[in-house]
């Protein structure tokens, strides 16, 4: 059976500079894809829709052979799996699952459990966290004429609309806000402790990455909370987050030690 | 999600800047582009190409879109 490379098109947020130190934070985001499977014999529509239900929920997936990760056997969890339409050899499903689903595997898994096999014809990606396929999707055609504009016509309008503050990146995690006065040793590599919070997210829990930002709404750091969003709230002190990834160039806010001497 | 207000504060406007009132330059150092990736390059062939494009030092993708993968 003649079969060739699929093609895989979609959503691929690609950080510029500095923004590339939070690529961590999406790549263990939610995706969601929608994906052209070719049936290899005829099958009822009821049956297909039934084999899909079974794929639902957790799955144990095996990394394919061309893979980038060690080969064992590995739980995954397809949140939801929903066939779109069926005309022979074809099917379009929608898969919003986990990150490091293989949806190749996933498709070939499902084949075989309808009895006539089945494989991956195309593949695209309609999410990433909170990058999605309706924000301000480029392609690279349109990026090159942007830049085009910027540097031949000096009008850099589109250029600017395209690319999102990098802030964009964290959007998905849960957010704190701290005051001017801290964020200056958070760029030095001190964690955010309770006195320094102006306002937080709710539901935050200890263990989670939460992004630290300032009251202008620029990001500083991505840490890891050391308590709940209510004991936060009834502590007068102590660490609230501690600093992983500062983000934050070290000269943009003052540092409150200098202030105070002033 | 919901906030709560922890202690009433101010921001010094001489100080940082909103992110929406950031200049082209700034964007270029501290983006992201939501890119509609091509059939046939790699991702890291795109961002090579995105790289060169815009004169950047650095750029990287959020997990990769490959046909052997399927997943990133």
């Amino acid at each position: 059976m003649g079969r060739g490379n699929p093609k895989v098109t979609g959503v691929l947020p690609v950080a510029l500079e500095d923004a590339v130190k939070l690529i961590g934070y999406l790549m263990l985001s939610t995706k969601e894809y929608v994906a052209v499977m070719q049936l290899h014999k005829e099958v009822d529509l009821s049956k297909v829709r039934e084999v899909l239900e079974m794929f639902k929920g957790r799955i144990y997936q095996k990394p394919p052979v061309r893979s980038s990760v060690k080969r064992a056997l590995r739980v995954k969890e397809v949140y939801e799996l929903e066939l779109i339409e069926y005309e022979h050899p074809y099917a379009l499903i929608r898969v919003l699952c986990e990150h490091g689903t293989y949806v190749r595997k996933l498709i070939h898994d499902i084949g075989d459990v309808l009895g006539v096999g089945a494989h991956m014809r195309e593949l695209r990606r309609v999410r990433t966290g909170p990058f999605k396929e309706e924000f301000n999707l480029v392609r690279l055609q349109e990026l090159s004429e942007y830049v085009y504009l910027w540097k031949e016509r000096k009008d850099e309008d589109k250029l600017k609309k395209a690319i999102l503050p990098a802030e964009y990146m964290v959007s998905h995690l849960p957010k704190v806000v701290a005051v001017d006065g801290a964020v200056s040793a958070i760029t030095y590599g001190a964690d955010l402790a309770v006195p320094g919070v102006a306002l937080v997210h709710e539901k935050i829990r200890k263990g989670d990455h939460v992004a630290i930002f300032t009251l202008k709404g620029e990001l500083v750091a991505v840490g890891i909370a050391q308590m709940h969003t209510e004991e936060l709230l009834q502590s007068k002190k102590g660490i609230f987050i501690k600093t992983k990834r500062v983000v934050m160039s070290r000269d943009v806010y003052p540092p409150s030690w200098k202030k105070r001497k002033e | 999600m919901k906030w709560f207000v922890v202690r009433e504060s101010e921001t010094d406007e001489r100080y940082g800047k909103c992110p929406e009132d950031r200049g082209l330059n700034e964007l270029l150092r501290f983006g992201v582009v939501n890119l509609d990736k091509p059939p046939g390059p790699t991702s890291h062939e795109v961002v090579a190409w995105v790289k060169n494009l815009l004169g950047l030092s650095k750029a990287g993708h959020g997990g990769t879109l490959e046909p052997c993968n399927g997943a990133g």
